[in-house]
C-alpha cells in the first residue's frame, strides 16, 4: 500500500518564477515506512512538506496522501496527517497541557482517547504540564510538538527537520522515539540536514537544490558508491591534503573527520601508498566504507 | 587547501603562549540556577578552539559572557586583553561574531552588508573600499556584489557572513554553529576559511553539532551541566575516553548530563 505518492512536482517562487524550489520531483512512500528526506538547507525539503500537508500549491505535478489528492481532497488530508513544522509553532502562552488539549479538541478527540500513542513521549514532559510552552527547554518543546502532532492518531506523520540544532545525544533519543512510533504502524516522513541520520530510515531520498539525487535504502545508496574509498592520516593533514590534490591519480579528496578520504582513478591503494611514500611524510592508509555523506558529495559533484 | 589537525601547529601555538582568552572559575547564575559553573580554560592566539556541549549545557551563556554581552556572577575572564566586567565595550570592538541564526541583513546587498558592519566597527571608508574588493574576489562574489543577500544560496551566505565577521580584523572570532544546515561540500569550504583565518592569527572559538568538525579543531572542550568536563586535543580525548571517534567521546560525556536540555 502506498501512503504518499508524488508525481513530477515543480514549485517555483518569485514574480518571474525565477527561484526553483522543487524541480520535477517524484517518489512514493509505502504504508508504515520511515522515509527520510535528506539534504542541506535550501534543498526544497520544507516546500515539499508544505505541498504534501496541503499548505502550499505546486506549480505542476500532483501528489496523494493516503490516496487523497493534495488539492481536491485537502480537507480529508488535514484530518489524517500530523505535521511538525521546522519552526516551533505551538502557542507559547498556553501551558503544555492546554496546547495538547487544544490540538485534541480541534481534531474532535481527547488526550485520554489517544494517550497510549503519545505516552512514551508525553510522559517525559508531563511533570511540567502546567508550564507555559514558551518557557520550555528546546528538547521539551520538541517533545510537546511531537505529542501535539500525534494526538489525533494520524496515519502519516510529517516531521520537518525535527533534529536541527539539537545535540548528538538528544538526536539519538529522538530517533529512538521515531522507531517506536513506526512500530505503531504510522508512516513517517522526516527531513534532516544531518547525513548520519540516514541510517535510521528504511529508505531515503537525497535532495539538493530541488532535485532528488538518489532514492534507495541507506545500504543501497552506499552500495552505489562504486569506487574503493581510502582513508589517510598523518601528523600534518594540511600538507597531506595539498599533496593529494596534486596527484593526477587522485580523482577526489576531501577532509572527513580525523582522516582525508581519497578516491583513486584506478582504485589502487598501492598506487596511493607509493605516491605518498615518495612525499616523505609518515602516514596511515586504510580502506574504509563510504557512508551517506561520501555518497552525497559524490552525487553533488556529478549532477 | 585545507589545514586539518596538526600537532606541530598546536605545539607552535601553545609555545608562543600568547593567551587571548583566559577564564578562571567563571560562573553565571540565574536565580538559584547555575548556568555556567566555575569554568576555567585558556585559548591561545591562532588556535581553533571547539566549544562543544549538549543543548542546555551552558555554551551560549558562556559565549555571551566572553563576548561582553552578559555580566558574570563570579570568576574572572580576560578576552583580547580586556576584563569582561569593566571593559566589555572594548571586548566588543575586538571580537567578531557570527551565528547560524543571525548573520546578515537579507534586504541589504552584499556590498551594503559589508559597509554596514565595517562602519559599525569604525573602519575607514578607504579601508572598506579596498578590502571589499579583496574579500569579494576571494569569495568569487564580485558579480553578486550588488545583489540582495536573500537571493544568495545558504552556503554562500554563510561564507560571506564569516568574511563580514572578520572584516575588521578582530583578534578573536566567535562562531556559533556556523555550518548548521550547510551542504557537505560547502561545509568543508567553510572550514578552509576558518583555517586561513587562524593561520593569519585570528583566534577561532567555534561551536558545532557536527562531530566530524570537532576533529578539525586544535583543541576541544566539552561542557556538561555548566561545567567543562573535558578539554584536550581530539586525538588525546579519544585516547582518554577509549573512543574511536569524537562522536563517541561526546556521547560518553554528554549522557552523564542530568540537566534538561534548553
Amino acid at each position: 500500500m502506498t501512503a504518499v505518492k508524488v508525481n513530477n512536482i515543480v514549485k517555483t517562487y518569485g514574480k518571474k518564477k525565477e527561484i526553483t524550489a522543487l524541480s520535477d520531483i517524484s517518489f512514493s512512500v509505502s504504508k508504515g515506512e520511515l522515509f527520510g528526506i535528506i539534504g542541506p538547507d535550501g534543498a526544497g525539503k520544507t516546500s515539499l512538506f508544505r505541498i504534501l500537508t496541503t499548505l502550499l500549491l505546486a506549480d505542476k505535478g500532483g501528489a496523494t496522501v493516503d490516496g487523497f489528492d493534495v488539492v481536491k481532497d485537502y480537507k480529508a488530508i488535514r484530518q489524517r496527517v500530523g505535521y511538525m513544522p521546522g519552526r516551533f509553532s505551538l502557542y507559547q502562552d498556553l501551558s503544555v497541557k492546554e496546547n495538547l488539549d487544544f490540538f485534541a479538541t480541534i481534531f474532535n478527540t481527547s488526550v485520554e482517547d489517544n494517550y497510549e500513542l503519545i505516552k512514551d513521549i508525553y510522559s517525559q514532559i508531563e511533570p511540567f504540564k502546567d508550564r507555559k510552552a514558551g518557557k520550555l527547554s528546546g528538547g521539551m518543546k520538541q517533545k510537546l510538538a511531537l505529542s501535539c502532532a500525534l494526538i489525533h492518531r494520524p496515519s502519516v506523520l510529517f516531521l520537518d527537520e525535527p533534529t536541527t540544532g539539537v545535540d548528538a545525544v538528544s538526536r539519538k533519543e529522538f530517533w529512538e522515539m521515531l522507531k517506536r512510533l513506526k512500530e505503531q504502524g504510522i508512516t513517517i516522513l522526516v527531513s534532516t540536514p544531518y547525513m548520519d541520520e540516514a541510517s535510521m530510515c528504511d529508505r531515503v531520498a537525497l535532495i539538493q537544490a530541488g532535485k532528488i539525487l538518489s532514492i534507495n535504502t541507506p545500504q543501497g545508496i552506499v552500495g552505489t558508491f562504486g569506487k574503493k574509498l581510502l582513508a589517510v592520516k598523518s601528523n600534518d593533514m594540511l600538507r597531506m591534503l595539498h599533496d593529494l590534490k596534486k596527484s593526477e591519480e587522485v580523482q577526489d579528496v576531501y577532509p572527513f573527520g580525523e582522516y582525508h578520504h581519497v578516491v583513486m582513478r584506478n582504485d589502487s591503494k598501492e598506487l596511493l601508498r607509493s605516491y605518498l611514500e615518495q612525499k616523505g611524510q609518515s602516514f596511515e592508509l586504510k580502506e574504509t566504507e563510504p557512508n551517506i555523506e561520501d555518497c552525497f558529495m559524490a552525487l553533488m559533484k556529478t549532477s | 587547501m585545507f589545514y586539518g589537525i596538526n600537532e606541530n601547529k598546536l605545539i607552535a601555538i601553545v609555545s608562543m603562549n600568547e593567551k587571548v582568552i583566559v577564564v578562571e572559575n567563571l560562573t553565571k547564575k540565574f536565580g538559584d540556577f547555575t548556568a555556567v559553573d566555575h569554568i576555567s580554560f585558556d585559548v591561545h592566539k591562532g588556535e581553533i578552539f571547539g566549544f562543544l556541549g549538549a543543548n542546555g549545557a551552558g555554551k551560549t551563556t558562556a559565549m555571551r559572557m566572553l563576548s561582553g554581552l552578559s555580566m558574570p556572577t563570579s570568576g574572572k575572564a580576560m578576552v583580547a586583553g580586556f576584563d569582561v566586567y569593566r571593559e566589555n565595550e572594548k571586548i566588543k570592538r575586538n571580537i567578531g561574531y557570527m551565528s547560524q541564526k543571525f548573520s546578515l541583513y537579507e534586504d541589504l546587498t552584499v556590498r551594503e552588508n559589508i559597509r554596514f558592519y565595517a562602519g559599525i566597527y569604525g573602519m575607514s571608508s578607504h579601508f572598506i573600499k579596498e578590502k571589499t574588493g579583496q574579500v569579494l574576489g576571494e569569495l568569487h562574489l564580485i558579480a553578486e556584489g550588488d545583489k540582495l543577500v536573500k537571493s544568495l544560496p545558504l552556503g554562500w551566505k554563510q561564507k560571506l557572513a564569516f568574511s563580514v565577521a572578520i572584516f575588521h580584523e578582530p583578534r578573536i572570532v566567535f562562531l556559533d554553529e556556523p555550518t548548521g544546515g550547510v551542504d557537505p561540500v560547502t561545509r568543508r569550504e567553510f572550514w578552509h576559511m576558518i583555517y586561513e583565518a587562524a593561520a593569519s592569527g585570528i583566534t577561532v572559538f567555534v561551536t558545532t553539532h557536527y562531530m566530524d568538525e570537532a576533529e578539525y579543531c586544535d583543541r576541544v572542550s566539552i561542557m556538561v551541566d555548566g561545567r567543562i568536563d573535558a578539554l584536550d586535543t581530539p586525538q588525546q580525548l579519544k585516547k582518554t575516553y577509549a573512543a574511536g571517534s569524537m562522536d563517541e567521546v561526546f556521547l560518553k560525556l554528554a549522557r552523564k548530563a542530568t540537566r534538561a536540555a534548553d
